[in-house]
C-alpha cells in the first residue's frame, strides 16, 4: 500500500527528531507550566501580573508566528542591537533547539493553566491539618500537596501533550528534519506526495493512539487509592 | 528599528488581514455545516453511522492540520488523471480552495466532539420527562435538549473559533498571502524581521481578544437565566 521506495524508511527516522523535539517541549512545558501556576496563584502581585501576562500573551498568537519571531526575529534582534553597540555578531539559531524552545515557552502556557486549576483542587484544610500534624513545609507540600495535584493535572496535561505533537510538524518550516520535512523529500522523489502524506498521517495517528493508551494507564496509576 | 516599513506596506497588511478573515469565515461556517450531520452520526444508534463518523473525528483530531493541509493541496497532484476527468482539478489546483476544505474538515471534527459532549450531558431526566409528556422527538430536541446543549458546549466552541482563526496562519505555508504569508513576503523584502513579525503577533493578539469580547457577550446573554435566579 505505501509503496515508497524506500524513502518511509526515511519518514520513520523523522520520527526521531519530532518525538525529541515533542519530548523535550513537554519537560520544558511542565516545568514552565509548574511555575507559571505557582506565580498565579502567589500572593505577589507583580509575579501574579507577569504570568497572566505571559498565558494571555501566549494565547493570542498563532504557535507559526511565534516560532518565526523566535527562529529568524531573535537572531536579528541581537544582532542589531550588537551593531548598535558596534559589535559584529553573526548569531544563527539550531532549528532543532529553536524548535523545542518556542514549542516548550507556547505549552508552557498551556499547563500553567493545567496546573494552576489542579493546585487549587487540593483544600486548604488539608494544608492546615497537615502543619497541624507536625510536618515541615516541604513535607506537606511533598507528601500532601503534590500527589493530589498530579492527579488533577494528568488529564490536563494529557491533552496539551496532544495539542504539543501535533505542533511539531511546524519545525519543519524552520528546516528540521522531523516526519514532515522527512515526508516532503519522500514526496518529491517518488511523486507520490498523496502516499507520503498518508503515511506520515498515520505516524502521527499512531503517536495520539499510543499517547491515549498511556495516558490511560496513568489515570488509573494515580487514581489508586481515591476510588 | 525601521518602522518606515511599516506605513510603506501598509496595504498588503490590510489585504492579508482580509484573507485571514475570510478564511475563518468560511472555515467557521462550513466546518458547523459538516459537523451537524457527523454529530448526528456519532449519536446515531446505527453502529455503522457512529463508527464513520468516530474514524473521520478520530483522523481530523489525531493528525496535524499541517498534515491535512498537505494531503490535500500536494496529495491531489497524484491523483490529478481522474480529478481532471470528473472536473475537479481546477478547484484542487487553488491553494485557496484546498485551505478552506482542510480548515472546515479540521475545524468540523473538533466541533462534532464538541456538540456531541454537550448533547450528552443534557440531564436524562428532563428527555424522559420531554417523552412522557408526549413531546415529538423534533420538539423535544428543539426546545429541550439544544438550547441546553448549546449552553454547555458555547465555551469550547468559542476557544475552537479563536483556535481555527489562529490555525488559518498555516495556509501561508502553501503560498497564500494571508496576514502571515504577507508578514513573510514583507520579511524577505525588507529583512525588518522581528518588527513585522511582531507586529503581526500584536494585530493577532487584537483579533483573539476581540472575539474573547465578543464571545463573552454572547455567553452571557446564554447564561442570562442564571443571574436572574441569583438575585
Amino acid at each position: 500500500m505505501f509503496d515508497l521506495g524506500g524513502y518511509s524508511t526515511a519518514i520513520i527516522l523523522g520520527l526521531k527528531n519530532t518525538l525529541a523535539v515533542g519530548l523535550l517541549a513537554m519537560l520544558l512545558a511542565i516545568i514552565i507550566g509548574f511555575f507559571g501556576a505557582l506565580a498565579k496563584t502567589s500572593s505577589i502581585i507583580w509575579l501574579r501580573n507577569l504570568a497572566t501576562f505571559y498565558t494571555a500573551t501566549v494565547r493570542g498568537v498563532p504557535e507559526l508566528i511565534l516560532l518565526l519571531l523566535v527562529f529568524y526575529g531573535v537572531p536579528t534582534l541581537v544582532q542589531d542591537i550588537a551593531q548598535g553597540m558596534n559589535y559584529d555578531v553573526i548569531l544563527d539559531f539550531n532549528p532543532f533547539i529553536a524548535g523545542t524552545l518556542t514549542l516548550g515557552f507556547i505549552y508552557g502556557a498551556f499547563s500553567t493553566e493545567v496546573f494552576r486549576g489542579a493546585f487549587n483542587t487540593v483544600s486548604k484544610g488539608q494544608m492546615e491539618a497537615a502543619i497541624a500534624m507536625g510536618m515541615t513545609l516541604w513535607q506537606c507540600f511533598r507528601l500532601v500537596k503534590l500527589p493530589q495535584v498530579i492527579r488533577f493535572a494528568i488529564p490536563g496535561l494529557s491533552n496539551v501533550w496532544m495539542l504539543l505533537v501535533k505542533a511539531t510538524a511546524l519545525v519543519s518550516v524552520i528546516q528540521l528534519d522531523d516526519v514532515m520535512r522527512m515526508t516532503k523529500v519522500a514526496a518529491n522523489a517518488t511523486h507520490k506526495p498523496f502516499t507520503a502524506y498518508l503515511f506520515a498521517a498515520l505516524l502521527y495517528l499512531l503517536i495520539s493512539a499510543v499517547s491515549i493508551v498511556v495516558q490511560k494507564y496513568l489515570e488509573k496509576r494515580y487514581l489508586r487509592g481515591y476510588s | 528599528m525601521d518602522w518606515q516599513v511599516l506605513i510603506d506596506y501598509f496595504p498588503l497588511m490590510i489585504s492579508g488581514l482580509w484573507l485571514t478573515f475570510k478564511l475563518t469565515f468560511l472555515a467557521v461556517v462550513i466546518g458547523l455545516l459538516i459537523a451537524l450531520p457527523l454529530t448526528m452520526m456519532k449519536l446515531s444508534r446505527v453502529t455503522m453511522l457512529r463508527l464513520l463518523s468516530e474514524s473521520i473525528v478520530f483522523f481530523f483530531r489525531g493528525t496535524p492540520l499541517l498534515v491535512q493541509l498537505f494531503l490535500i493541496y500536494y496529495g491531489s497532484g497524484q491523483f490529478r488523471q481522474t480529478l481532471d476527468a470528473i472536473g475537479l482539478w481546477s478547484y484542487f489546483r487553488e491553494a485557496f480552495f484546498c485551505a478552506v476544505l482542510a480548515l472546515s474538515l479540521n475545524t468540523a471534527a473538533y466541533v462534532t466532539e464538541i456538540f456531541a459532549g454537550a448533547i450528552k450531558h443534557v440531564d436524562k431526566k428532563q428527555v424522559e420527562a420531554g417523552i412522557a409528556l408526549g413531546l415529538s422527538k423534533w420538539i423535544l430536541y428543539r426546545i429541550i435538549v439544544l438550547p441546553q446543549a448549546l449552553r454547555i458546549a458555547w465555551n469550547s466552541y468559542a476557544n475552537e473559533i479563536i483556535f481555527i482563526m489562529q490555525a488559518t496562519s498555516l495556509v501561508s505555508i502553501i503560498t497564500l498571502l494571508d496576514l502571515t504569508g504577507v508578514a513573510g513576503r514583507v520579511v524577505s523584502k525588507t529583512f525588518a524581521v522581528y518588527e513585522i513579525y511582531s507586529v503581526v503577533a500584536l494585530l493577532y493578539i487584537a483579533i483573539t481578544y476581540g472575539l474573547v469580547f465578543v464571545f463573552k457577550r454572547v455567553e452571557n446573554y446564554l447564561q442570562r437565566h442564571e443571574k436572574q435566579s441569583a438575585l
